[in-house]
C-alpha cells in the first residue's frame, strides 16, 4: 500500500470540504485554492520523480483495500506509464487554473474552488482506479462540477450548454457502465490488472462490451458524430473551465481506450477498429471544416479539439506500438496546447469583450505584442509544426496508420492515412487563417454589424484610444451576462492591458513543456512505450 | 386447539398495534389537545417496534408462528422480513417527525393522525412476515384504509378531499382486482399459503385459469406501487395530500407493496415465472418512462418527486424480471437505499414548505442563500435520486440493479433504464440548479422546526453511511 495515490486524492477532496467550514463564508480562498492545488502538483512531482522509469509497464505506488464486497469494488489505484504523465498534466493543469484566478477574481470564488477542487479529484481518480467500477465512480464524480462551473460561470448560453453536457455524457457512461457490467458478468472480476491478463471472455461479448463501453468513451472524448455537445460546452464554459474540460476531462475518454477497451477486449478492439479509425478520421476533416465556418474564437479552438482528438482516436485503431504511443503523446500534447490557447482565448475575450474574430479585428501583435505572439505561439503548436509537441502525436498517428496491425486491413488504413494527411493540411489552413484576421493586418476597427449596445461603443472607442492599464479585473462573463447580479466593473471600460503577471506564471509552463516535448519526445515516449507494449500484448496474440 | 404464539416474532407489529391504542386513549383523557405528546408516544412506539426488529435481527434465526399442522405458517420472520420491517419503522420514525412539523399548526386533530399512521405503520410491518395469501391482503388493506384517511384529514383543503377520494376509488378497485386474483388462486390448489401454493402449481400443466389468477394479482399489486398503466392516481394524490402522508405513501406503502409482490411472486408463485417475468419487464420499463417522462414537465416539487417515485419504482421492479439468480435481493437493496434518499427529499421539502411558494419549483431558487443546510441537503438527496456522485448511494443502487439485468441477459431492459437515468437526470439537476441560483429577492432566514431539522438530519446521516458503505445493505439484504 502506498500513500501517494490516496494523498493525492485526499488532499483536493479534504481540500474542498474544508471549504464548506463556516469560517471561510465570505471570504476570498484564491490564495486557499493555489495552497491546495499547490500541494497536490508537488504531491504529483513527487510521484513523477519517485517512479520507477525501468518498470513503466509494471503497476506502482499500488493501493488495494476493500471497500465494497458485495460490490466486488476494491479501492485499487496504481501508477504505470499511461497513467503517470495525464495525472502529472491534471495537476499541472489545475494549479494554473488557480493561477489563473488569482490574477482574475472571479464572482462566488469560495464557490469556483471548491468546484475546482472536486473536480480534479474526479480526474485524477480516474486516471489512477484500476478497478473497473471505481473508475466509473471517479468518471461520474467529475460530471456535477463541470456542470456547475458552466452553468454558473458560464456565458450568456450557460444554461442550455450546461444541460447538453451533463446529459450527453450521462448517457455516455450510462452505456460505458452495462459495458463495463457486461465484463464483470463474463469474466467475473473488476480488476483492471487482472483483466488486462487476459480472462477468456468470447469474442462476441467482446465485441458488445467494446462497442458499449467505446460508445461511452468516444461521447467523452468526443468522437465525430458524438461530439455535439463539446463545442457549446467549451465556447460557454470559463477560461478555467474550458482549460479544463478541454486539457484533462477530454482525456478521460482517451485514456479509458488505453486502460480498458483494449487490453481488456483486444478481440472486439481488433474487430471494431476499423470502424474507429474511420470516425477518427471523419472527425479529423470535419473538426478542421468546422473550424474554418467559425467566427468566435473559442468555439474554433473548441472545433479544433474534435480534429486533435480524431488524431489520438486514430492512433488508437491502428493498434500498433506507434499508433497507441502516438495517441498518449497527442494526448498529452492536446492538453497542453489547448489549455494555452483556450487561456489565451480567454485573456483575449476578457480584453476585447468579445471573442468573435470579424470584431475583434486584426493588428493584435502591435496592440498587444505578448498576447499576440503567444496566441500565434499556440496556434503554430496546435497545427503541429515540427520542433513543437503538436507535431509528434499527428505524424506518429499517420505513421501508425501507415503499418496497422496485422489484423487490420492496411489498405483501409492507407486510406485512413492520406484523410488524416489533408486534415493536417486542413489544420493549418484554419490556424493561418485565423492567425492572418487577428494578429496580423492593421488594429483599424472593421466594418462590421452596427454597434447597439454602450458596451459595444465603449469597446470600439477603447480600440482607437491609448491603452491604459487598468488594475481592477473586470470579469468579462459580467458583460456578456447582463442582469446577473453580483458582479462588478459594468461601469468601467474593457481593459486593453498587455498580458499580466499571473497569466505569464500561468502560461510559461505549458510553453516551456510544449517546447520541451517538441524538442524531446523521448521523454513522454519512454515512458509510455513500455506500458503500451503491455496493452497490446492481447491483440494479435 | 389452543395455538402457541411466538410474542417475540409478532413483537414489533404487536407494539404498534398497543401504541396505536394508547395514543387513542391518551387523546380521549389528556386535557388539553396538544399535539406534542401524542407524538412523543408515537414515536416511543416506533422506537420499541424497532427495538424488537433489532434484537430478533442481532438474535437470528427464523422464527415461525401462526402455523397449522400440515399447511405452512402465516407469519414467518426471516432476513427478508428483518429488511424491510427496518426500512418501514426507520422511514415511521422520520414520517412521525415530519408529522409533528404539519401538526403544529393546530388545523388536523393529532390523535386521529396518530391513531392512523401507527395502524398503517403496523400493516407495513406485518406484510413483510405474512405468508399466506388472507394474511397478505389484510395487512396490505391495513396499509392503505388508514391512508385514505390520512389524506382527507385536511379537512379544510379541498384539494386534500380530492386526492383522499381519488386514492380510495383506485385503491379500493385494485383490492378487488386482487382479490379476485386471490380467490381463483385458492380455487384452484385449495391453499391459501405460499410455499404449498407453490408445490402445488408446479405440479400440474398451468392451465388458463392461473395466467389470469397472476395476471389480476400482480396487476392489484401494480395499483399500490404505481406502476404503469396503473400510475395515474401519483401526481393528484402526491399534491393534494400533506407532505408526511406523501412520503408515507412513496415509501412506506411502496414498500409494503413491493414487499407483497415480491413474496407473492418468489414464494408464492416461483413455478410461473415463464409467465411473470415478461410482463414485469415490459411493466418495468414502462413505469419508469413514464415516470421520468410526466416529472420532466412539472412545476410543483411534490408533482415532481411523485412521478420521479414512480420511475424508481420501475427500477425497483426491474430485477424482478430475471427469473435466475438474486433478483430479489437487488430490488430489496434499492427499495431500501431509495426509500433513505427519497425520503430525505420529502423531509427537505417539508421543512421548506412554509417559505417556498405554494411548493413550485421555482420558489426553491436561490435556497443556497436563504437556507444553506437545507439546499445542500436537497441537493444531495436529490443527485442520490439523479444516481450521480456525490450521490454514490444512488450510483451504487443503479448499478446493482443493472448488474442484476445485465447478468439475467435482460439487454434491451438495461438499455432503456440507461436511456431513463439520463431523462430522470434532467430533472434532478434543474432542480438542483434551481438551489443554487441567486434568487432575485427572497424571503429572509428562516429557521425550520426542530422536528423537521431532526428529520432531515436522520436521512441525510443514513444516505450518506450508505454513499460510504453501501455494504451496510448489501450485506444485510444478500
Amino acid at each position: 500500500m502506498s500513500w501517494l495515490p490516496i494523498a493525492m486524492l485526499a488532499v483536493p477532496l479534504v481540500g474542498a470540504a474544508v471549504l464548506l467550514l463556516p469560517g471561510f463564508a465570505g471570504r476570498t480562498p484564491r490564495r486557499y485554492g493555489l495552497a491546495v492545488s499547490g500541494v497536490t502538483l508537488a504531491l504529483a512531482v513527487v510521484l513523477a520523480a519517485t517512479f520507477d522509469y525501468g518498470h513503466a509497464a509494471r503497476m506502482q505506488f499500488e493501493t488495494d483495500l476493500s471497500w465494497i464486497p458485495g460490490l466486488a469494488l476494491r479501492f485499487h489505484l496504481g501508477v504505470d506509464g499511461v497513467s503517470l504523465p495525464l495525472v502529472v498534466l491534471t495537476a499541472l493543469l489545475t494549479f494554473l487554473c488557480f493561477v489563473h484566478l488569482a490574477g482574475r477574481p472571479s464572482r462566488r470564488p469560495r464557490a469556483l474552488v471548491f468546484t475546482l477542487l472536486v473536480l480534479e479529484t474526479g480526474v485524477i481518480g480516474t486516471f489512477l482506479a484500476l478497478d473497473l467500477l471505481l473508475f466509473f465512480v471517479f468518471f461520474e464524480v467529475v460530471l456535477v462540477p463541470m456542470y456547475f462551473v458552466i452553468a454558473v460561470w458560464g456565458g450568456p448560453g450557460r444554461r442550455a450548454a450546461a444541460v447538453k453536457f451533463i446529459l450527453y455524457t450521462l448517457l455516455g457512461s450510462a452505456v460505458m457502465l452495462l459495458g463495463l457490467l457486461v465484463v464483470w458478468a463474463q469474466a467475473g472480476t473488476l480488476d483492471m490488472v487482472a483483466l488486462a491478463q487476459g480472462h477468456g471472455i468470447a469474442r462476441s461479448a467482446q465485441i458488445v462490451a467494446f462497442l458499449a463501453i467505446g460508445v461511452g468513451l468516444a461521447v467523452k472524448a468526443p468522437m465525430w458524430p458524438l461530439h455535439t455537445w463539446l463545442p457549446d460546452a467549451h465556447t460557454e464554459a470559463p477560461t478555467v473551465g474550458s482549460v479544463l474540460l478541454a486539457g484533462v476531462l477530454l482525456k478521460m475518454g482517451t485514456y479509458g481506450f488505453a486502460r480498458i477497451a483494449i487490453p481488456i477486449l483486444p478481440e472486439g478492439a481488433a474487430a471494431l477498429a476499423p470502424w474507429l479509425g474511420a470516425f477518427a478520421v471523419i472527425g479529423i476533416v470535419y473538426g478542421s471544416l468546422a473550424c474554418l465556418a467559425q467566427r468566435d474564437l473559442k468555439r474554433m479552438i473548441a472545433y479544433s479539439s474534435v480534429g486533435h482528438m480524431g488524431f489520438v482516436l486514430l492512433g488508437f485503431a491502428t493498434l500498433t506500438p506507434v499508433g497507441v504511443n502516438a495517441a498518449l503523446f497527442g494526448n498529452v500534447a492536446h492538453g497542453l496546447i489547448t489549455g494555452l490557447l483556450f487561456f489565451i482565448a480567454g485573456a483575449v475575450k476578457d480584453r476585447y469583450g468579445t471573442a468573435d474574430m470579424a470584431r475583434l479585428g486584426g493588428g493584435m501583435l502591435s496592440r498587444l505584442p505578448y498576447i499576440g505572439s503567444l496566441l500565434t505561439f499556440a496556434c503554430v503548436a496546435s497545427l503541429g509544426l515540427p520542433g513543437l509537441a503538436g507535431f509528434w502525436g499527428e505524424m506518429l498517428a499517420l505513421f501508425g496508420a501507415f503499418r496497422p496491425a496485422a489484423e487490420l486491413s492496411r489498405p483501409l488504413f492507407l486510406v485512413f492515412m492520406v484523410i488524416g494527411g489533408v486534415g493536417t493540411v486542413l489544420t493549418a489552413a484554419y490556424f493561418l487563417r485565423m492567425l492572418s484576421r487577428v494578429t496580423h493586418g492593421s488594429p483599424a476597427v472593421p466594418e462590421g454589424p452596427p454597434v447597439t449596445s454602450a458596451e459595444e461603443v465603449r469597446e470600439v472607442l477603447g480600440g482607437e484610444g491609448p491603452v491604459e492599464p487598468v488594475a481592477t479585473g473586470t470579469v468579462v462573463a459580467a458583460v456578456a451576462a447582463p442582469g446577473a447580479p453580483g458582479f462588478g466593473g459594468l461601469g468601467e471600460p474593457p481593459e486593453r492591458r498587455d498580458v499580466t503577471a499571473y497569466e505569464l506564471a500561468a502560461w510559461v509552463p505549458l510553453v516551456v513543456l510544449i517546447l520541451i516535448f517538441g524538442l524531446w519526445p523521448k521523454a513522454l515516449l519512454a515512458t509510455t512505450t513500455p506500458a503500451v507494449q503491455a496493452i497490446l500484448r492481447g491483440v494479435g496474440a | 386447539m389452543i395455538q402457541s404464539i411466538d410474542y417475540v416474532a409478532i413483537g414489533a407489529p404487536l407494539a404498534l398495534a398497543l401504541t396505536a391504542g394508547l395514543v387513542l386513549l391518551l387523546d380521549a383523557f389528556l386535557p388539553r389537545r396538544t399535539p406534542g405528546p401524542l407524538g412523543l408516544v408515537t414515536l416511543a412506539g416506533v422506537v420499541v417496534a424497532g427495538g424488537f426488529v433489532a434484537a430478533q435481527a442481532l438474535g437470528g434465526g427464523e422464527r415461525r408462528t401462526f402455523c397449522t399442522g400440515g399447511g405452512g405458517c402465516s407469519f414467518v420472520v426471516d432476513g427478508f422480513t428483518l429488511v424491510l420491517s427496518g426500512l418501514v419503522l426507520g422511514a415511521g420514525v422520520v414520517v412521525v417527525l415530519l408529522s409533528m412539523t404539519e401538526l403544529a399548526e393546530r388545523r388536523i386533530p393529532p390523535g386521529e393522525w396518530y391513531f392512523l399512521l401507527l395502524c398503517a405503520l403496523t400493516g407495513a410491518v406485518l406484510l413483510p412476515a405474512a405468508r399466506d395469501l388472507a394474511t397478505l391482503v389484510v395487512a396490505l388493506e391495513l396499509v392503505s384504509l388508514p391512508v385514505f384517511a390520512l389524506t382527507a384529514l385536511k379537512r379544510y383543503d379541498g384539494r386534500a378531499s380530492e386526492a383522499a377520494l381519488k386514492l380510495f376509488l383506485v385503491s379500493v378497485i385494485s383490492t378487488a382486482v386482487m382479490l379476485f386474483g386471490v380467490s381463483l388462486l385458492y380455487g384452484l390448489t385449495g391453499t391459501l399459503y405460499l410455499e404449498p401454493l407453490s408445490t402445488a402449481l408446479s405440479g400440474a400443466p398451468a392451465p388458463g385459469a392461473v395466467s389470469v389468477a397472476v395476471v389480476l394479482v400482480l396487476a392489484g399489486f401494480a395499483f399500490k406501487v404505481a406502476a404503469v398503466p396503473f400510475h395515474f392516481w401519483a401526481g393528484d394524490v402526491y399534491q393534494g395530500a400533506p407532505v408526511p402522508v406523501a412520503a408515507l405513501l412513496s415509501v412506506v406503502s411502496k414498500a409494503a407493496g413491493f414487499a407483497g409482490l415480491i413474496l407473492v411472486l418468489t414464494v408464492g408463485l416461483p413455478g410461473q415465472a415463464a409467465l411473470w417475468a415478461p410482463l414485469i419487464a415490459v411493466v418495468a420499463a414502462l413505469t419508469m418512462t413514464a415516470g421520468n417522462v410526466l416529472a420532466l414537465r412539472q412545476r410543483a416539487a411534490l408533482r415532481l418527486l411523485a412521478w420521479s417515485s414512480v420511475a424508481q419504482s420501475g427500477y425497483i421492479l426491474a430485477p424482478l424480471a430475471v427469473i435466475a439468480g438474486s433478483a430479489r435481493d437487488a430490488s430489496v437493496v434499492y427499495l431500501v437505499i431509495y426509500a433513505a434518499m427519497n425520503l430525505g427529499a420529502f423531509a427537505v421539502v417539508m421543512a421548506v414548505s412554509r417559505t417556498a411558494a405554494r411548493g413550485e419549483l421555482d420558489g426553491y431558487r436561490g435556497l443556497a442563500f436563504r437556507r444553506p443546510g437545507a439546499a445542500v441537503a436537497l441537493a444531495f438527496f436529490l443527485l442520490c435520486l439523479a444516481g450521480l456522485p456525490p450521490g454514490l448511494a444512488g450510483l451504487f443502487a443503479k448499478v446493482v440493479v443493472f448488474r442484476q439485468i445485465v447478468e439475467g441477459g435482460l439487454g434491451w431492459l438495461a438499455v432503456v433504464m440507461a436511456v431513463n437515468t439520463v431523462i430522470g437526470l434532467y430533472y434532478y439537476i434543474a432542480w438542483t440548479a434551481r438551489l443554487f441560483t441567486p434568487a432575485p429577492a427572497g424571503p429572509g432566514r428562516v429557521s425550520a422546526p426542530v422536528s423537521a431539522v431532526l428529520a432531515v438530519g436522520i436521512a441525510v446521516l443514513v444516505t450518506l453511511a450508505f454513499s460510504v458503505a453501501p455494504q451496510l445493505v448489501l450485506s444485510v439484504a444478500g
